[in-house]
């Protein structure tokens, strides 16, 4: 067994997190500084910070994930990072030539103090920044919430940085996906399109973390929100938040830094949710729903009832990311399965408050635990108690998975060990029917795995 | 690449130079040199690198518990600060292990922290981290458990040290020791390295008294089982009859480190990270230590005869002739029928602290050229050889790393070999506590480049067009892009063993798959390639 040390027996601990549900702020901020069209993520912090945020970045995405560090040593620790900074800032500008530099903190530098806003500030006085370049920053400390809320704060740096008012409204429609692929940003830009609204959409990673191969490695590849389209974000007539803790403070600094008006919903996972942000879509354009969304609509809806049979009833463990998890559940018990074991290692109350709410009236048990103590040790232990059918999470999960011999799906981040997630959407009708195949294809195959010979099945 | 026709290294350093600001290019070009060795040139090395490069290197923290302390299963690591660090160093390295029965401890699966949050940064961590290690005793009964400071604990003055001996003495039956392993200590993964090499020979060398059975003992220092390479060497010294008793730390165990001074020998293989403890054992316990490469098939052959010399036993020497015989022949027959496809092709290196080195042994024995190569965490001795480590400056961040001092010991210390007879192996060729480094086994016009940047590797690649290229996960894709092929050679790109004969022969099937596709030549599309003539069209 992989993990021969996991038991039934599920104690108190109030100090020690085994195989964690989540990991640290600067690899998220890091992940949304690079739907920035010519930005350059930068981790003020020591050497490894960088490095592991890109290693994990790139086995992620099989993409280059380019960031510097303002390489911290012990004297740095001790007298202030200010002039790693400053010299990083110089550097970058003079080798790398991005047009914004997005720095983010570490705990390293959280914990002795150093003001970001102050240093970037004395960049620019020092004429380090040259003319039409931006830095922009996010304070993220590693011991305050999780990547999830990393991609949180970047979100705001960029929104404070580089979003500015004009006079003139430009009428158009603001998306601030949460942490999504590359491809599900994609698909959410088109559903708006197609909807006829004229988006602009940040931080917007396609075509950055699925790059083509084209023989030349684009240092700062075609895709992300470019400068020019987000200083004009604060003319828009209105802001979509996708997902309450990745979109959520975005969302709500735009109205209240710029006043426009926004709306949060959850990223559009499942039939329920891709309905709403549909809605959503549609109370900003005004328009008629196109043919093209309402058959993307009912093919999913007929795939789902011509399967129901052999997804109803099926039991189902999951960890991951908030934004994630609260419409993953809602389409597995909208498909009559049993989501029965939720974590997720991102802090916030307002998560298990939106997941109690799913089954609000519904006779179901549902083990739901996030923040401190819910790590992948606790679930594996419910499991033990508790069997499931599937289990679904990012790549650690394989480990408890094949222990426990559970079907296994992979979903969220990172997935170290499959390739498909930076290319094919699981948003919107269409994800949703990709999900529901990955699904089904796992259930089906197990059927006839271990269905004895005169039950197996040549239709299904 | 030719280097005579193509850019000259000077030309090429000039304009490397000028990119950066001017401060910085002039560090830069320190750290550039060209093998020749008949104008021996000092290399930069294991010096910080300027903010703001884009830098292969990590921290001190990966170095020590990554590196140094991940392969070894039994451990319960706990990593004491945000949740981050411990995340990122969990299984991510490749470090297989095969545990003795299927209920031995096996925790290299298990990813342990602290999880620290502002509270414990505002009034201090150490209860947190007493209760987390009471916690893991109760849970796992573990025969160790180590501590590793991330970047905080050593800011707001948790004494991790204090914490394990108080914890060790209330188990009683579990040794608990720390790690001051901050992720800003040194300029790069070596000062982890070099934490430790400490740590493991302070808290766990030495305390276990039963010794191995076995007529010629050896460990093997610097090898942690990526990919496998570890269990193809065990499998050499079983056939050779040389008896393995600890390895630091491909599949180890923390019995194996605890019994390791009852060796005569120990090998050392990555000698950036482990040289440190083959020294202090050497001091301490009277073994000796030797350099050795089991990457490669003639080397490995070279690496098993010195044991034998080494050793001096007619019947080990026969027996290890033996062994070579079969395996050597079969494994250059196998590297003559790829070499026909790979015969002057071009490598460039840049990884580690010794692979950039070792490697190129197999790159040898396929006709392979290695254009330019250097270290990611290397040190002058790693480049020019042991004798430079007199005239090595030492500066700040060497100095902020604990010198152990360490002592002859009175009861456990044995003399393995006299002066005279050490002299003798020597002069036969043994690199006795000796290390001749990288580039004297160079060409001459190879570029060496120490800590390279990223911008640096995309500039060696345009001038320089070769045919492969190994580094790490960082720079795979972006070099890929380019229609390069990369192979990792800190993970080896999920693949492996290519240590020893079996290893060598894995290895020369992986390029000869990677510089042999046309799918490269698949990148530009019909449309875009030039007209072909029309066929004429027969009337």
């Amino acid at each position: 067994m992989l993990l021969r040390h996991t038991s039934t027996d599920v104690a108190e601990r109030n100090a020690l997190t085994v195989n964690p549900a989540k990991t640290c702020q600067p690899i998220g901020a890091m992940y949304a500084a690079l739907g920035i069209h010519g930005c350059l993520p930068h981790s003020h912090g020591s050497q490894g910070c960088c490095s592991y945020h890109r290693s994990t970045l790139t086995r992620h995405y099989k993409e280059p994930v380019m960031a510097a560090t303002s390489s911290f040593t012990e004297g740095a620790s001790v007298f202030g990072g200010q002039a790693n900074l400053l010299k990083a800032i110089e550097t970058i500008f003079s080798v790398y030539k991005p047009e914004v530099i997005a720095v983010h903190s570490t705990c390293l530098s959280e914990t002795i103090g150093d003001d970001l806003n102050q240093i970037v500030q004395k960049a620019r006085d020092d004429g380090k920044v040259p003319e039409g370049k931006k830095v922009i920053f996010a304070s993220t400390p590693s011991y305050v919430g999780s990547h999830v809320t990393g991609y949180a704060n970047m979100v705001q740096g960029i929104i404070r940085g580089l979003v500015e008012r004009h006079a003139e409204p430009t009428g158009k429609l603001n998306i601030i996906p949460g942490w999504c692929e590359p491809a599900d940003m994609a698909e959410i830009k088109r559903i708006a399109l197609a909807m006829g609204a004229d988006v602009t959409m940040f931080p917007d990673t396609s075509n950055v973390m699925n790059a083509p191969m084209t023989g030349k490695h684009e240092f700062y590849p075609r895709g992300g929100a470019t400068l020019e389209e987000l200083s004009r974000a604060g003319d828009a007539a209105y802001t979509i938040g996708l997902g309450k803790f990745t979109a959520g403070p975005g969302a709500e600094m735009m109205d209240k830094n710029f006043s426009t008006p926004h709306s949060l919903q959850d990223l559009p996972y499942g039939l329920a949710a891709t309905d709403r942000y549909i809605m959503a879509l549609k109370r900003v354009t005004g328009g008629d729903v196109p043919e093209e969304l309402n058959t993307e609509r009912g093919r999913l809806l007929d795939m789902m009832t011509d399967m129901h049979q052999y997804l109803h009833g099926k039991r189902v463990a999951i960890f991951g990311d908030p934004d994630l998890l609260v419409p993953l559940t809602e389409f597995l018990r909208d498909l009559d399965m049993r989501p029965v074991q939720v974590i997720s290692g991102t802090p916030g109350k307002a998560f298990a408050k939106r997941m109690k709410e799913l089954f609000e009236g519904r006779n179901a048990q549902v083990n739901i635990k996030n923040g401190q103590g819910a790590d992948m040790f606790l679930l594996h232990q419910w499991m033990k108690n508790e069997p499931v059918d599937l289990l679904i999470g990012n790549s650690y999960g394989k480990y408890i998975a094949r222990d426990e011999d559970t079907s296994f799906l992979r979903m969220g981040f990172p997935i170290l060990d499959r390739v498909g997630h930076s290319y094919f959407p699981y948003v919107g009708y269409t994800g949703a029917m990709r999900l529901l195949e990955k699904m089904l294809g796992l259930f089906m195959d197990r059927q006839d795995r271990d269905a004895p010979e005169e039950r197996f099945e040549l239709a299904m | 690449m030719s280097t005579s026709s193509s850019l000259p290294f000077e030309e090429f350093r000039g304009e490397i130079a000028k990119a950066y600001p001017s401060k910085v290019g002039k560090k830069r070009m320190k750290s550039m040199i060209q093998a020749t060795p008949r104008e021996p040139r000092e290399i930069q090395a294991n010096v910080r690198t300027v903010p703001g490069i884009i830098s292969q290197r990590g921290c001190t923290y990966a170095g020590c518990k990554g590196v140094v302390l991940g392969p070894t299963r039994d451990i319960v690591n706990i990593t004491h600060g945000p949740i981050g660090c411990g995340f990122y160093s969990w299984l991510t390295r490749r470090n297989q292990t095969r545990p003795e029965t299927p209920e031995s401890e096996n925790y290299m699966t298990y990813c342990f922290s602290t999880d620290m949050q502002d509270e414990h940064i505002v009034f201090g961590g150490e209860t947190r981290l007493k209760e987390a290690i009471q916690e893991a005793y109760d849970l796992f009964h573990p025969k160790a458990i180590a501590v590793f400071s991330t970047c905080p604990v050593g800011l707001i003055g948790d004494d991790v040290h204090a914490v394990a001996r108080e914890m060790k003495a209330k188990f009683g039956d579990c040794n608990v020791f720390g790690f001051s392993c901050e992720g800003y200590k040194g300029v790069s993964q070596s000062a982890g390295h070099h934490i430790a090499n400490n740590q493991i020979f302070k808290h766990v060398v030495g305390t276990e008294d039963e010794a191995p059975e076995g007529e010629f003992r050896v460990n093997l220092l610097g090898e942690y089982n990526i990919g496998g390479d570890a269990f193809e060497i065990e499998e050499l010294f079983e056939a050779c009859g040389i008896t393995l008793v600890s390895t630091f730390s491909g599949n180890s165990t923390v019995s194996h480190f605890a019994r390791a001074h009852h060796a005569d020998l120990n090998l050392v293989m990555c000698h950036r990270s482990i040289n440190y403890l083959a020294e202090m054992m050497e001091t301490k316990y009277g073994i000796p230590w030797m350099k050795v490469n089991f990457i490669g098939a003639a080397a490995t052959a070279k690496a098993l005869r010195k044991v034998g010399e080494y050793f001096g036993d007619e019947a080990l020497k026969a027996k290890i002739e033996k062994v070579v015989a079969g395996k050597l022949t079969e494994t250059q027959e196998y590297a003559a029928e790829v070499r026909k496809r790979t015969q002057g092709k071009t490598a460039m290196l840049f990884v580690g602290g010794s692979r950039a080195h070792h490697y190129q042994e197999l790159f040898k024995e396929l006709g392979m050229k290695t254009i330019a190569a250097g270290y990611e965490f290397g040190h002058r001795d790693d480049y020019e050889g042991r004798t430079v480590i007199p005239d090595i400056t030492i500066d700040a961040d060497t100095r902020n790393i604990e010198e152990l001092k360490v002592e002859r010991d009175p009861e456990l210390y044995r003399e393995r070999k006299t002066e005279a007879e050490l002299e003798a192996l020597k002069a036969k060729g043994l690199e006795i506590a000796d290390y001749e480094g990288m580039i004297p086994d160079m060409d001459p016009e190879a570029f060496v480049i120490d800590d390279v940047s990223h911008y640096e590797l995309e500039k060696l690649m345009e001038h320089y067009k070769p045919d492969l290229i190994c580094a790490g996960i960082k720079e795979k894709y972006a070099v890929q892009k380019w229609g390069v092929p990369l192979k990792q050679l800190h993970n080896y790109d999920y693949g492996g063993p290519y240590a020893a004969f079996g290893g060598a022969r894995n290895f020369y099937e992986e390029i000869d798959r990677m510089v042999g596709s046309k799918l490269w030549d698949m990148v530009t599309p019909p449309w875009l390639r030039p007209l072909e003539p029309r066929p004429v069209e027969i009337v």
